[in-house]
């Protein structure tokens, strides 16, 4: 019994002495872990999601686009105009202040878009903002933003990772100085950034009413950098945390039980598909047969995969894009359903059979699951397929030195959506293009560079068609992600996976 | 003796120079460090940018002389990650990998030199096989593995002490107990053969014979002599901990050089990667050399041989 209670004092003081607050509502705080580190909090200058978040937390951009309705609204812009195909004008919105206290207005977004554009700037993905040509002043509230080429999506892009920066602070601080102590206009301010560790905000009580974010519930926000999942689960279920996401499902599965806390699972717009290398370098020649891919496109279990390796959330996609994007239309798709005996009828034709297996190499760098399930359905209609598995950068080289003829790859197209964000990186003769068609090239050039809503709409919906139509890909599913949180947290989850901390109360 | 730790000098330097190659040239060959920096969706002209603008076009050696002739004045160059110098990038994290690795090794000292004691006075019998089955244990153990037992048992079930982080000392007793059982066993057992073999020697039979307590037999008598080697083995195994906490750091999101190393991997940030290991291998180096110079001082049969 003594030792009992000795045993309890020293925990106690222990706890005492750490310093640890355990999460919950008692201090107003949400505690959020993400495992990778931003190389810097600004946003133009990072590609990790972590950097979306911020983004969306921390800053705010002209347009807004309603994550459930997908319209899009007035956000630091009021309005804007289409003056011709390559000229945007905006009528901003007044009584905006950043969180230095500066007042919002004209010069800000010119010196922002001004400086992004430039490309020796050294913007991280230079598709954000490689369209736009200049910024210009109409006025203290208007200005004018010119582009490259006609570029119908750069709505979409205003409404995301365009964030607009106090133009005065940018200019002193610059990118380096914006990581040390971020500015912005958005729904939290940060009060602390310990480099490489945590990022410490609470809410902006100036946020204006007249925005779509709102002035958050819950007046501080946590993030702490913490990259081995097995850690974060174990901060969660110790009430250190009170938010994670991206928890793998059988993890997320058994914390289920954890009677403190709650499990839920979210679609993203993060899509799977296969892509075939088609090129005159293909190391598996026998590939680009037709009635090879088609008959790997009926040996896929998409529906068994979904149910019991993906989640319930996800959907299946009968195209490369997610179904959401504008111009993702799946009409002129043809559907290749499970379906052992026609793949197996489709490889006799092609020459392969039990006697004859076509060996080939698939690589993958995520979802290594899903893969070998792949791999094991390949298997049954005589493809013995070897797994290369490697991290993302190396994933990439290997593929462009031709040294695989099937990628398993996934999507998220930086949460934009619109097609012109995803389907083109495969299709449009970009560097990781292994289909290398022109008639698909030319259709998604036509999708992406026309202002007519209608002839973007047929453009697209053709390229895809004729994608499925020549199965230069494989489209699968969209993948889920779970969120474990504490109990007494109440959110919604968007496909864009980008937590709305700022809509988030304690129940 | 000054003949002997100059030819150990040398050794040392040499050792430490083909370390750096190897690092450096490895690293480069493990994949395109320009795809890297580019991310996911990047196009083929950013990333010859990138690997324009990060010199990553120029041949090999010369990059390697290029880093290496920097580094000799201690400018490691530009993490291509944080953007921000190198070596106040380690100096920052550096702290914290030496109170953990020296707390560590004081840990496994603590333990390991009364187990071998023990284990030597009562040799053969229950103490003894308690104490072979810890060292067994401590060494067959993933640490990655123990680390999770003892989160579970200490931060989850119990809640005494927090799962990750550095803002604390509490932050450090986990990460400790898992870096220092992990070395425990060779102190153990180094102390244990020491003191088998001193509780043989004549001087100890003397002692005995005189009619001294057997506590100051063995820990006044026999103890003195079996440490000398535990001293020489210390210094080797603090320069284990030192690059040996990368795992360890990232369980426990310990904000230190590991953690750090960790990071750097990951985002192919190759100046700060390189920099940590040439650090690293000099630490390890120096305090090899150390450990050899202190032996061949106790005893002259090494520097003679």
């Amino acid at each position: 019994m003594l030792k009992l209670k000795t045993g309890l004092m020293v925990g106690a003081l222990m706890v005492a002495l750490s310093g640890t607050a355990f999460a919950g509502k008692k201090d107003d705080t949400i505690r959020f872990a993400y495992e990778q580190v931003p190389e810097n909090v600004d946003p133009y200058f990072n590609n990790v999601r972590i950097g979306v978040i911020l983004g969306q937390l921390v800053w705010d951009t002209l347009i807004f686009r309603d994550p459930v309705t997908n319209e899009y609204k007035g956000q630091l812009a009021k309005s804007w105009k289409w003056v011709d195909d390559k000229t945007l004008d905006l009528d901003l919105r007044e009584g905006v202040k950043f969180h230095n206290g500066q007042d919002f207005d004209a010069d800000d977004v010119v010196y922002t878009l001004n400086f992004v554009g430039k490309a020796e700037n050294k913007v991280t993905t230079q598709t954000n903002v490689n369209w736009i040509e200049s910024a210009e002043k109409l006025g203290k509230y208007q200005v004018r933003i010119k582009l490259k080429r006609a570029f119908p999506a750069a709505i979409e892009y205003l409404a995301g990772p365009v964030v607009i920066h106090s133009g005065k602070y940018y200019a002193e601080a610059g990118p380096l100085g914006m990581n040390a102590k971020p500015v912005g206009s958005g729904p939290y301010k940060v009060v602390e950034h310990t480099i490489g560790k945590s990022i410490k905000l609470t809410a902006n009580p100036d946020y204006p009413a007249s925005l779509n974010k709102r002035v958050p519930k819950i007046k501080n926000l946590e993030i702490r950098f913490i990259p081995d999942r097995q850690t974060q689960t174990a901060e969660v279920m110790s009430e250190n945390l009170d938010f994670i996401m991206g928890v793998a499902v059988d993890q997320a599965l058994g914390m289920k039980a954890v009677p403190h806390l709650q499990v839920v699972e979210g679609e993203t717009m993060r899509i799977v598909f296969l892509n075939f290398n088609l090129t005159e370098q293909s190391p598996t020649p026998a590939i680009k047969d037709i009635r090879v891919r088609k008959a790997i496109a009926h040996a896929i279990p998409r529906e068994a995969m979904v149910k019991q390796l993906v989640g319930e959330k996800a959907r299946i996609i009968n195209a490369i894009c997610f179904p959401t994007q504008f111009g993702c239309d799946d009409k002129l798709a043809p559907r290749y359903a499970y379906d052992l005996t026609k793949a197996r009828e489709l490889m006799k034709e092609a020459g392969y059979g039990p006697d004859k297996k076509l060996e080939l190499e698939i690589v993958a760098y995520r979802e290594r699951d899903q893969t070998e399930a792949m791999i094991g359905a390949l298997r049954s209609i005589h493809i013995n397929a070897k797994l290369q598995f490697l991290q993302y950068a190396a994933m990439r080289e290997h593929l462009r030195l031709n040294k695989a003829a099937i990628a398993h790859q996934t999507w998220g197209s930086f949460s934009v959506n619109d097609v012109s964000a995803g389907t083109p990186v495969y299709f449009k003769f970009l560097s990781d293009d292994m289909a290398r068609d022109p008639e698909v090239r030319d259709l998604l050039e036509k999708g992406d560079s026309s202002v007519d809503p209608a002839a973007r709409k047929e453009a697209y919906a053709k390229a895809l068609g004729m994608i499925q139509e020549r199965v230069l890909g494989v489209p699968l599913y969209s993948l889920t992600t779970h969120y474990v949180a504490n109990g007494a947290l109440q959110f919604n989850t968007y496909p864009d996976e980008i937590p709305r901390f700022w809509e988030m109360s304690w129940k | 003796m000054l003949g002997y730790a100059l030819k150990r000098l040398g050794t040392a330097l040499a050792v430490a120079i083909f370390v750096s190659i190897l690092s450096f040239m490895l690293l480069r060959m493990s994949g395109d460090v320009a795809i890297a920096l580019a991310g996911e969706g990047a196009r083929a002209e950013d990333i010859e940018l990138i690997r324009k603008l990060n010199g990553l076009d120029r041949p090999l050696m010369v990059q390697y002389f290029d880093w290496l002739g920097h580094a000799a004045l201690g400018d490691f160059g530009t993490s291509l990650y944080f953007k921000s110098p190198v070596m106040p990038l380690i100096a920052d994290k550096i702290g914290n990998t030496i109170i953990l690795s020296v707390a560590s090794l004081a840990f496994a000292l603590l333990i390991g030199v009364p187990l071998g004691v023990l284990a030597a006075v009562y040799q053969g019998g229950w103490v003894d096989r308690l104490a072979l089955g810890i060292a067994v244990t401590g060494q067959a153990l993933p640490n990655f593995f123990l680390a999770l037992v003892l989160v579970m048992l200490f931060s989850v079930q119990l809640r005494w002490l927090p799962v990750s982080g550095s803002g604390t000392w509490l932050h450090f007793v986990l990460p400790t107990i898992t870096l220092g059982y992990y070395i425990t066993p060779p102190f153990m057992r180094i102390v244990r053969a020491g003191m088998v073999d001193a509780l043989e020697m004549d001087y100890v039979r003397t002692a005995r014979a005189k009619g001294l307590s057997k506590a100051s037999v063995v820990l006044k008598h026999a103890l003195a002599n079996a440490l000398v080697p535990v001293v020489a083995l210390a210094g080797v195994q603090l320069g284990l901990l030192l690059g040996g906490s990368v795992v360890i750091e990232t369980i426990f999101a310990l904000d230190g050089l590991g953690y750090l190393a960790y990071q750097s991997i990951t985002h192919k940030d190759f100046p700060v990667t390189q920099a940590i290991l040439l650090m690293l291998s000099i630490a390890y180096v120096g305090l090899t050399l150390l450990a050899d110079l202190v032996n061949a001082w106790i005893d002259p049969r090494i520097r003679l041989a």
